[in-house]
C-alpha cells in the first residue's frame, strides 16, 4: 500500500508536469497562427499602413486595392463601427496600431478629435474637399456622404400620406407604422443632429415618443427588408440601401418607396463620412497619401461607380446618376465638430431605446 | 439515488473496500499541483468577470440604479427569461428523444438517423437565422428567437445523450424488466436517471449559448441581454450601462449553474463488477415507426433543409462572380488556424478542470468549476472587451496577437470541453488506473493508458465542439483578431449586415463545410466510445 501511494504521488507530480507542459504548447500553438501579423510584420515595408475601418467593408477595400496598385503601399484594414472604433483607437492611445481612421458617420471623428489624438489633414486633402465637407479645425475631412431618408412601402403609403418631417413620426398617429435601427451609428447620427438643430428637450420628447411608436430592428438594410416584406409602413435609414439592393437582386426593395424630407428639417441630415491621420501615426506620409487618395479624383470616382451608391464630396466628381443630386436635398446646415454622441446615447439610453 | 445505490450493490466487495480506502489517501481538496493549476486557469478565466466588477465598483450608486432598474431591463429581461425557458424545454425533448430513438429503437435507418440528428450543428446559428429570414423576412421577436435557437441547438442535448445511451449497460433494464417494469417505466425509472448528467450538462451548453449568441438574433431583430450590451458597446465601447448589463447577465448565469448542479447528484455510472456489457436491445417501435419518421423528416427538413436550401439558393443567384472574391481563401486558411489552435488550447486547458471535477468533487473543484462556468457564459463582446483593455492598457506586448484571441476562445469555449470531458473522466473509473497500477504499471504509464485513453473519445468530442464554436464565433473575433484578419464568420457578418446575401452565401457554405467533417467526427467518436 505504501509505494501504492508513493507511487500516485509520482503520477500526480507527472499529470501536473503533462499540464504544465500542454501550457507551453498551446503558448507556442497561439503564437504559431499569426499570419496576418507576422506577415504585416515581416512585410515591415516602412511605409505599409493600417486603416480602422468603420465604413462599408466593400467599399474600403476597393479604395484599398486601387491605392496598393498606384503606389505600392500594402494596406491592413481592422473593420468595426464608428463608435466602437473612436473609442479604441482612444483606449489605445498613442500606441494604437493606426495610422488611419474612417468612419460612416461624423460624431465619432469629433469624439477621436476632442482625445487630440488627430494629426492636421494635409493641404493637398484641403484643396481637394470643399470647406462645407470638413470640420473648421483640419483635424479631418470628410470623405462620402449620405442622406437620411424615410424609405416606405409604396403598396400602403401615398405620397400625400408621407411624414412632412422627421419630427411628425413621434406623434401617436405613427403608432407601430415605422422602424429604424437605433443601436447603428447611422440612426444615432440623425439623432446628434436633431439634438444640434431642435435642443435637448425637443430631442428627448421626440426619443419619448420615438420608443412609443417605432420598431426597431439590427441594421438599417433590415429595416428596409422589414418594410419591403409588409412587417411596418416605413423606416428612416440612409439612401444607399436601396439603390444598392437594386443594383444586386432587388428582393429586398422592390416595394421600397423613398422619401426625403428636404426643407432643412432634421429628417434632411446628410452625414459626413470622415477620414483622419491618427498623430501617434509612424508613418505618417503614407497616411496622409491614402486620405489624399481617397478624396482625390480616383478615390471619389470609386464612390460614383462602384456599388456603395455614398455621395463624392472631394474633386468636384459627381455622384451616381441614379441618386438625387446632393445639391437638391435642402439638407440643414450642421456644423459636424459639435454632433454630440455621448449625449445622443445617454439621451437614446434615457428613453429605453439602447 | 435509488440508482446509486443499486450500482454499489452490483459492485463485489472488494471494489468497495477499495474506494473508501482510496478516499482516505490524499487531501480533500485534490492533488495540490493540479489544484494549483486549476487555481491559475480559473484565475486567469476571471480576468472578463473582474473587468465587469471592477468597472461597477468605478460606477457610482445612483447610476447603477438609474441603469439597472429601467424598463428597458425589464423588457430584456422578459425576453431572455422566456427564452431559456421555453428553449431549453424544447432541446431536452428534441435532444433525448432524437436519441433514444435513433439509440434504442428499431427505428428504420437509424445509423443515419444518428447522423443527421447531429448534423445541424454544423450550420452556425446566424447562418441559419440568415437562412429564415431569407424564407420568411418577417421572422422576429420571441418566437423566432426560439425556432432559430431550438434547430440549431438541440444536437447539443442529442449528443451527449446519444453517446451516454449507446453505452448504457443494459444489465440495469434487463434487471428492471425481469422485475416487472415495462418498456416505457424502464425508460423513465431507469434509462432516464442514467442520462441526467448528459442531459443536464447539454442543457446548461444550451443555456449558455442563448445567452451569449448575438448573430442569430440580431439578425431577426430579437432582443436579449446580450444584443443589448453590444448596442451598448456599439455606442459607448466601455460605458457603465453595457457593464451593469453585463451584471444582470452574470446573475443569470450564476442561477444556470445552481440548477444544473443540483441536478448533477452524486450517483456514479461505471460498471466496475465482472463480466462484459452486451449490447442494449432495441425497442421495436410496431406502429410508431410512421410518426417517428415523419417527425424526425419534419426536424431535419427545418434544422438542415430551410438553411441549406437557401444557402444553395443564394449561392445559384450568385454565379460565378461570388467566389471570386480573393479574401475568400485567407478567410477560410484563418479561420482553420484559430480553430485548430483554439480546440487544442480549450482542451488542454479544462482537463486538469475535469479530472478534479470527477475525481476529487469536494469544495475546490466546485469552486474552480463554476468560475470557469460564470466566465465562459460571459458573452464574447465582454470577454473581448476585457482582453483588450486589459493587453491595451498592461501587456501591450500581446495586444492585437493571436494568442489573445485563442486566450478568448478558451474562455468562451470551455465548457464545450469540460462537459465532454468530464462525462469520459465519470466513464473511466479510477478503479481501472489503480487496477493497472497494482498489475505494476507505474502511476503515470497507467493514467496514460488507462484514464487518458478512455476519456480520450471524449476529450476529441469536446474539441470538436470547440472547433465548431470558433468557425462561428463572431464578436470576440471582430474586436480582438490581429488586425487584417478575416475569419469566414467575420467576412459572413460583414455582408449580410450589408444584406448583400448572395456575396455572403460563399462564407456560409464554406463554415458549413468545415463544420461538417468535425460533426461528423463528433458522431463516429462517441460511437466508439461505446465500444471500449
Amino acid at each position: 500500500m505504501k509505494t501504492l501511494s508513493m507511487k500516485n504521488k509520482f503520477g500526480r507530480t507527472a499529470l501536473a508536469a503533462l499540464a504544465g507542459a500542454s501550457v507551453l504548447a498551446l503558448a507556442a500553438c497561439g503564437g504559431s497562427t499569426t499570419p496576418a501579423a507576422s506577415s504585416a510584420a515581416a512585410g515591415g515595408a516602412g511605409d505599409a499602413i493600417t486603416v480602422y475601418n468603420a465604413q462599408h467593408d466593400t467599399l474600403t477595400q476597393a479604395w484599398v486595392d486601387a491605392f496598393t496598385k498606384e503606389t505600392g503601399i500594402k494596406v491592413t484594414v481592422r473593420q468595426g463601427d464608428d463608435l466602437e472604433l473612436s473609442n479604441q483607437i482612444i483606449a489605445e492611445g498613442d500606441k494604437s496600431p493606426a495610422d488611419v481612421f474612417l468612419t460612416e458617420n461624423s460624431p465619432a471623428m469629433t469624439q477621436v478629435e476632442n482625445a487630440n489624438l488627430f494629426a492636421d489633414i494635409s493641404a493637398t486633402v484641403k484643396d481637394q474637399v470643399p470647406a462645407q465637407y470638413r470640420p473648421s479645425t483640419d483635424k479631418w475631412t470628410g470623405i462620402a456622404a449620405r442622406s437620411t431618408v424615410f424609405a416606405y412601402d409604396k403598396t400602403k403609403l401615398t405620397e400625400d400620406k408621407l411624414p412632412k418631417s422627421i419630427m411628425d413620426l413621434a406623434s401617436p398617429e405613427w403608432k407601430g407604422r415605422w422602424a429604424a435601427s437605433p443601436s447603428g451609428a447611422d440612426f444615432q447620427a440623425i439623432v446628434s443632429a436633431m439634438l444640434e438643430l431642435k435642443g435637448e428637450a425637443a430631442t428627448a420628447d421626440w426619443l419619448k415618443g420615438m420608443k412609443e411608436n417605432f420598431k426597431a430592428y439590427k441594421g438599417n438594410s433590415t429595416a428596409m427588408k422589414a418594410v419591403n416584406a409588409g412587417e411596418v409602413e416605413g423606416a428612416v435609414i440612409y439612401h444607399y440601401y436601396y439603390f444598392g439592393d437594386q443594383a444586386k437582386t432587388g428582393e429586398n426593395s422592390k416595394n421600397i418607396g423613398m422619401h426625403y424630407f428636404k426643407n432643412q428639417d432634421p429628417g434632411a441630415f446628410v452625414s459626413v463620412s470622415g477620414g483622419g491621420v491618427l498623430a501617434s501615426s509612424k508613418h505618417q506620409d503614407s497616411a496622409a497619401k491614402f486620405l489624399e487618395f481617397v478624396t482625390g479624383k480616383a478615390g471619389q470616382t470609386i464612390l460614383q461607380t462602384g456599388t456603395s451608391f455614398e455621395y463624392p464630396v472631394g474633386s468636384d466628381v459627381a455622384a451616381n446618376d441614379k441618386l438625387v443630386p446632393l445639391a437638391e436635398l435642402q439638407a440643414p446646415t450642421v456644423d459636424s465638430a459639435k454632433l454630440n454622441s455621448a449625449k445622443v446615447t445617454e439621451l437614446m439610453t434615457q428613453a429605453g431605446l439602447l | 439515488m435509488d440508482f446509486s445505490t443499486s450500482t454499489a450493490a452490483a459492485q463485489p466487495p472488494g471494489a468497495k473496500v477499495r474506494r473508501s480506502a482510496a478516499g482516505g489517501r490524499g487531501t480533500r481538496l485534490g492533488p495540490w499541483p493540479v489544484v494549483a493549476l486549476c487555481t491559475l486557469i480559473a484565475a486567469f478565466s476571471l480576468l472578463p468577470l473582474g473587468y465587469v466588477v471592477a468597472a461597477t465598483a468605478n460606477t457610482g450608486w445612483d447610476t447603477i440604479i438609474a441603469l439597472v432598474f429601467r424598463p428597458r431591463v425589464g423588457e430584456l429581461l422578459f425576453n431572455t427569461l422566456a427564452l431559456v425557458l421555453i428553449t431549453v424545454p424544447l432541446c431536452l425533448v428534441l435532444g433525448i428523444g432524437g436519441a433514444w430513438l435513433a439509440e434504442r429503437t428499431s427505428l428504420a435507418g437509424h445509423k443515419a438517423w444518428s447522423v443527421l440528428l447531429a448534423a445541424p450543428l454544423a450550420i452556425p446559428a446566424f447562418v441559419n437565422s440568415y437562412a429564415w429570414v431569407s424564407a420568411i423576412p418577417s421572422l422576429g421577436g420571441i418566437l423566432g428567437g426560439v425556432l432559430i435557437s431550438v434547430l440549431s441547438y438541440f444536437p447539443l442535448v442529442y449528443i451527449p445523450v446519444a453517446a451516454v445511451l449507446s453505452r448504457l449497460d443494459p444489465a440495469l433494464e434487463q434487471s428492471a424488466a425481469s422485475l416487472g417494469l415495462g418498456p416505457w417505466k424502464v425508460f423513465f425509472r431507469v434509462v432516464l436517471p442514467q442520462l441526467r448528467l448528459a442531459a443536464a450538462g447539454g442543457a446548461l451548453l444550451v443555456a449558455l449559448h442563448l445567452l451569449a449568441e448575438y448573430g442569430a438574433f440580431a439578425m431577426i431583430a430579437f432582443d436579449t441581454f446580450t444584443t443589448a450590451i453590444y448596442d451598448q458597446f456599439r455606442s459607448t465601447f466601455n460605458g457603465s450601462a453595457a457593464n451593469m448589463l453585463a451584471g444582470v447577465l452574470v446573475l443569470f448565469c450564476l442561477l444556470l449553474l445552481l440548477a444544473e448542479s443540483k441536478t448533477r447528484g452524486r450517483a456514479r455510472y461505471a460498471r466496475v463488477g465482472g463480466g462484459v456489457q452486451s449490447n442494449p436491445q432495441r425497442l421495436a417501435l410496431g406502429a410508431f415507426q410512421l410518426p417517428a419518421q415523419l417527425g424526425l423528416i419534419a426536424l431535419s427538413a427545418l434544422a438542415l433543409g430551410v438553411p441549406l436550401w437557401h444557402v444553395g439558393r443564394w449561392i445559384i443567384a450568385g454565379g460565378a462572380a461570388i467566389w471570386e472574391r480573393q479574401d475568400l481563401l485567407d478567410a477560410l486558411l484563418q479561420t482553420l488556424g484559430y480553430g485548430l489552435a483554439g480546440a487544442a488550447a480549450t482542451t488542454v486547458l479544462a482537463f486538469p478542470l475535469a479530472y478534479l471535477a470527477v475525481r476529487h468533487p469536494g469544495p475546490a473543484a466546485k469552486v474552480l468549476e463554476a468560475v470557469n462556468y460564470i466566465s465562459s457564459s460571459m458573452p464574447g463582446i465582454v470577454v473581448a472587451l476585457a482582453l483588450v483593455t486589459i493587453t491595451v492598457h498592461n501587456v501591450p506586448a500581446i495586444y492585437q496577437t493571436s494568442v489573445v484571441l485563442v486566450a478568448a476562445y478558451a474562455l468562451l469555449f470551455m465548457p464545450r470541453a469540460l462537459v465532454n470531458l468530464r462525462a469520459g473522466l465519470a466513464q473511466a473509473p479510477r478503479e481501472l488506473d489503480e487496477a493497472a497500477q497494482a498489475l505494476g504499471k507505474p502511476p503515470f504509464i497507467a493514467f496514460l493508458r488507462v484514464t487518458l485513453r478512455l476519456s480520450a473519445p471524449a476529450a476529441a468530442g469536446g474539441a470538436a465542439l470547440v472547433f465548431l464554436g470558433i468557425v462561428n464565433e463572431l464578436t470576440a473575433t471582430l474586436l480582438l483578431a490581429p488586425n487584417g484578419t478575416r475569419t469566414l464568420a467575420t467576412q459572413f457578418w460583414a455582408l449580410s449586415s450589408e444584406i448583400d446575401y448572395m456575396g455572403a452565401a460563399p462564407y456560409a457554405l464554406l463554415m458549413i463545410v468545415l463544420s461538417a467533417p468535425m460533426t461528423y467526427l463528433l458522431f463516429v467518436q462517441s460511437k466508439k466510445a461505446a465500444g471500449q
